[in-house]
């Protein structure tokens, strides 16, 4: 799953990315495999997404939140 | 001798970070107000200086805001080209202090780990250790030194404390030795990077080899600096890639992948945990309100609606006061100083020069009041955040937004605020379009033609016609500036890598009015000293074009003129034989025949007008301007609009001999309306004055837009860009509305 498959509160760890160039800002933000990431919400219209990763909240929009593969833990 | 002229004998030190992390704070505390800003050559990145005073005195950069050296942005290019020594006329750093976050280590050692890999002596400020503390994370700082290899001082900036402890390592005669790289890549790329490395060899020191070769390998405008200063390192770096790319190796990744293996362990070792990683934090909660589905767009909307409201009206009185006191000064002056030339030059060219400048002040300072309010608190990235969806429709990001609206109030405004946006296209895009929004400035002639020339009746009972066509001006300006939004984005700016958005939402923190009044003393003085400049050339330039040619007056003027000074010279030598003083006689007199002299002076200020440069362009321009329904008044009036866009309405006064005049002032009104060319026909149908309501709220009728947009993308090609776009459109409607309503009989 990818994710934008989780809900709202719901943790998961990094699998991959299902990209071949990644964007490599998101990367040294520490979007990495087997980073921990919790899906916080969805923005009020829908896109973006707000999760937390390595401590920190961060941004990103669906259209990337796609290519991320996670697993639950 | 300033601190921006580097000198041989003064420290350098470098500060750099990512953004959020109380750089700046730090930077302001270091160097109070000796500071220097202006722009790195070329390139619209700000480049601050200042220095620490004291013994030795130490000369402070800094750096963009940066989340890696590895450039994404022109901030973070000039950030790593400084520390690397390839910036131009800017000495290679004796020092590089790296400001981290201390509740958010672990992204932010990404950047020290870089850092440390140029090879400069290096040292770490762990600031925000009181909010790591609170989040329940305890930081080992022995530990963390030990890891890293180079000293780490914790602090507090924004309470000032272990600053102390800052300024006296950064003046010790000793400097940290540099540390070596700690972090493996993987072995492919590894086993190239020996042989890349010694290609530099005379061209970066030894510690800084290896992240240029991988900075190099990733990045191609990178690899170019080298095209000619290494060609043998820049081929060999090509075939590199190429070897990489044969093995199928994902090199791209490398070195990030590299070296957060290397961070997550350190950041196990030195940091414990009093709390739960998931326990929810006051931001949590805070968040869970005001990025709600639905309080969160409600309490934005609230929000603007209060700066906007600020913007308006909170700063009319000030505005006001600020126009009152530059007619005043220009009133003792005429009183003061001999009439004549200079006293005119003085008045309505310096004086009114000021005054253009001066009266945006209220207005940028309260804008910058709130926007400083929002960022320091953390709620911008929240109003992004919120309005993202909108905004990427016409391929802007959420942070346009408060740019946009501000340019409601005023472009100028508008255009500095968005340097909150961090990509630097977005940021472009929203400067070329905010002028669109219809600012205050064109509100006046809104009211003017839409009072003169427009129906009173209701539509639908409720709304009058009046009020209908002055929303319609707003939503065309808006309207209008989305489209340009979409097609700049699409049509200009679609080079480069396909855009992404990644913002931190950092944790919402009390405001600190220190820094929020530094920053908007900051930005103001910005636009007073490099804006202003430009504004008061153009303020003499334009009074010249309306004073020259002088030239004399017609007889029937003249001897008017003269028969009039005899009349009331009669009357002031009765009233002076009556006893009465000769300056209290003069006034007396001159209140009696004030009519008079009110007409006269209108009709020698209007022949004059019509036969100064400003009158000849606009006869000049008539006939490109007849299509649109505009005679050369108008077009003289639109050309003298260029000061700001309020002044067509003073010039139309001078133009029909109307005297001192506002917008609601009917008699101007009334000449408007009768104004008829040399066939009887009215030059004003309600269909020009739609034509010429269309072209202000179009035309880019401002020359300190043109001076801030100048300012602001360090070049005059974005400006002229704005200048033609907005222009093109403004005669285009214009010309479909006045030929197509001429068409349909309106006319």
């Amino acid at each position: 799953m990818t994710l934008l498959d989780l809900k709202p509160g719901q943790r998961s760890r990094i699998r991959g990315w299902v990209s071949d160039s990644p964007p490599a800002r998101l990367m040294e933000m520490g979007l990495l495999p087997g980073a921990d990431v919790e899906l916080i919400r969805f923005a009020p219209l829908g896109d973006p997404i707000d999760i937390k990763v390595r401590g920190f909240h961060l941004s990103i929009r669906k259209s990337e939140a796609r290519l991320i593969e996670v697993e639950a833990v | 001798m300033s601190p921006t002229d580097p000198q041989a004998d003064v420290r350098r030190v470098a500060l750099i970070g990512n953004p959020n992390v109380g750089k700046t704070t730090l930077f302001n505390l270091l160097t109070g107000m000796r500071q220097k800003v202006g722009n790195y050559p070329g390139v619209t990145v700000e480049r601050k200086v200042g220095r620490l005073a004291g013994e030795p005195p130490i000369d402070i950069i800094d750096l963009p805001g940066s989340y890696s050296l590895s450039p994404k942005s022109m901030d973070e290019r000039i950030a790593y080209d400084v520390l690397m020594g390839h910036q131009k006329d800017e000495p290679i750093p004796d020092l590089a202090i790296c400001v981290v976050d201390a509740s958010n280590l672990e992204r932010n050692l990404y950047l020290v780990s870089q850092v440390i890999d140029t090879g400069l002596p290096c040292m770490v400020a762990l600031n925000m250790t009181d909010a790591a503390e609170e989040a329940g994370l305890h930081i080992d700082t022995t530990k963390l030194q030990e890891e890293l290899g180079v000293p780490v001082i914790p602090m507090v900036a924004s309470r000032n404390e272990g600053v102390g402890k800052l300024k006296y390592r950064m003046r010790q005669a000793e400097l940290p030795p540099p540390s070596e790289p700690k972090w493996d890549i993987m072995p492919v790329v590894d086993e190239a990077l020996p042989f890349l490395m010694d290609l530099l060899d005379g061209h970066v020191a030894e510690n800084g080899r290896r992240i240029e070769v991988l900075q190099c390998l990733t990045n191609e405008a990178m690899l170019e600096y080298w095209q000619d200063r290494a060609p043998d390192f820049h081929a060999a770096i090509v075939a590199e890639r190429a070897r990489l790319e044969e093995l199928k190796a994902p090199y791209q990744q490398a070195e990030i992948m590299g070296r957060y293996n290397w961070i997550s362990p350190v950041v196990a070792r030195v940091v414990s945990r009093s709390k739960a990683d998931t326990e929810l934090t006051l931001s949590d909660r805070i968040d869970a309100v005001l990025t709600h589905q639905v309080f969160g767009p409600v309490l934005f909307g609230m929000l603007l609606l209060l700066i906007f409201q600020a913007v308006f009206t909170w700063a009319t009185p000030a505005m006001d006061g600020i126009e009152a006191g530059v007619v005043a000064l220009g009133d003792f002056v005429r009183t003061a100083a001999p009439p004549g030339m200079l006293t005119d030059l003085l008045v309505d060219g310096v004086i009114t020069g000021v005054g253009n400048v001066a009266v945006f002040l209220p207005q940028i300072l309260l804008l910058f009041f709130f926007l400083g309010l929002m960022e320091d608190t953390g709620y911008m990235a929240r109003s992004a955040f919120i309005m993202d969806r909108i905004m990427s429709k016409v391929g802007l990001s959420g942070g346009s937004v408060v740019p946009l609206l501000s340019s409601f109030a005023c472009a100028i405004p508008g255009i500095m605020a968005a340097r909150t946006l961090a990509n630097p296209r977005d940021r472009l895009i929203t400067i070329m379009v905010a002028p669109l929004m219809s600012c205050s400035a064109r509100l006046p002639v809104y009211t003017l033609f839409i009072a003169a020339f427009l129906p009173t009746g209701t539509i639908l009972g409720i709304f009058t016609w009046q009020g209908v066509a002055m929303f319609s001006m707003y939503l065309l300006g808006t309207v209008m500036a989305f489209v340009a939004a979409f097609v700049l984005r699409r049509f200009v700016f679609n080079k480069g890598e396909s855009s992404f958005f990644a913002m931190e939402l950092p944790p919402y923190r009390l405001p600190r009015f220190r820094q929020i009044t530094w920053r908007m003393i900051d930005r103001s003085k910005a636009f007073v000293v490099r804006a202003g400049k430009i504004i008061f050339g153009m303020s003499i330039i334009l009074w010249a074009l309306a004073t020259f040619p002088q030239v004399d007056l017609p007889q029937e003027l003249d001897q008017e003129q003269r028969i009039l000074d005899v009349r009331m010279q009669e009357r002031v030598d009765g009233l002076m034989a009556g006893g009465v003083g000769a300056e209290e006689a003069r006034t007396l007199i001159e209140e009696q025949f004030s009519d008079e002299l009110n007409s006269l002076s209108a009709r020698t200020g209007a022949y004059r007008i019509e036969r100064s440069f400003i009158g000849m362009m606009g006869h000049a321009l008539e006939p490109v301007m007849r299509p649109l329904g505009f005679d050369w008044k108008i077009s003289a009036g639109i050309i003298s609009a260029f000061a700001a866009r309020e002044v067509i309405i003073s010039a139309l006064a001078t133009l029909y001999s109307v005297g001192d005049s506002d917008e609601d002032s009917p008699l101007l009104r009334e000449k408007l309306k009768s104004d008829t060319y040399d066939d009887g026909s009215p030059v004003y149908t309600p269909l020009v004055a739609v034509s010429l309501l269309v072209f202000f709220v179009l035309a880019l009728q401002c020359m300190s837009t043109l001076a801030i947009a100048r300012r602001e993308t360090n070049s005059w090609k974005w400006p002229a860009v704005m200048w033609l776009y907005m222009t093109g459109l403004a005669y285009l409607f214009s010309l479909v509305i006045y030929q197509g309503g001429q068409a349909l009989g309106w006319g």
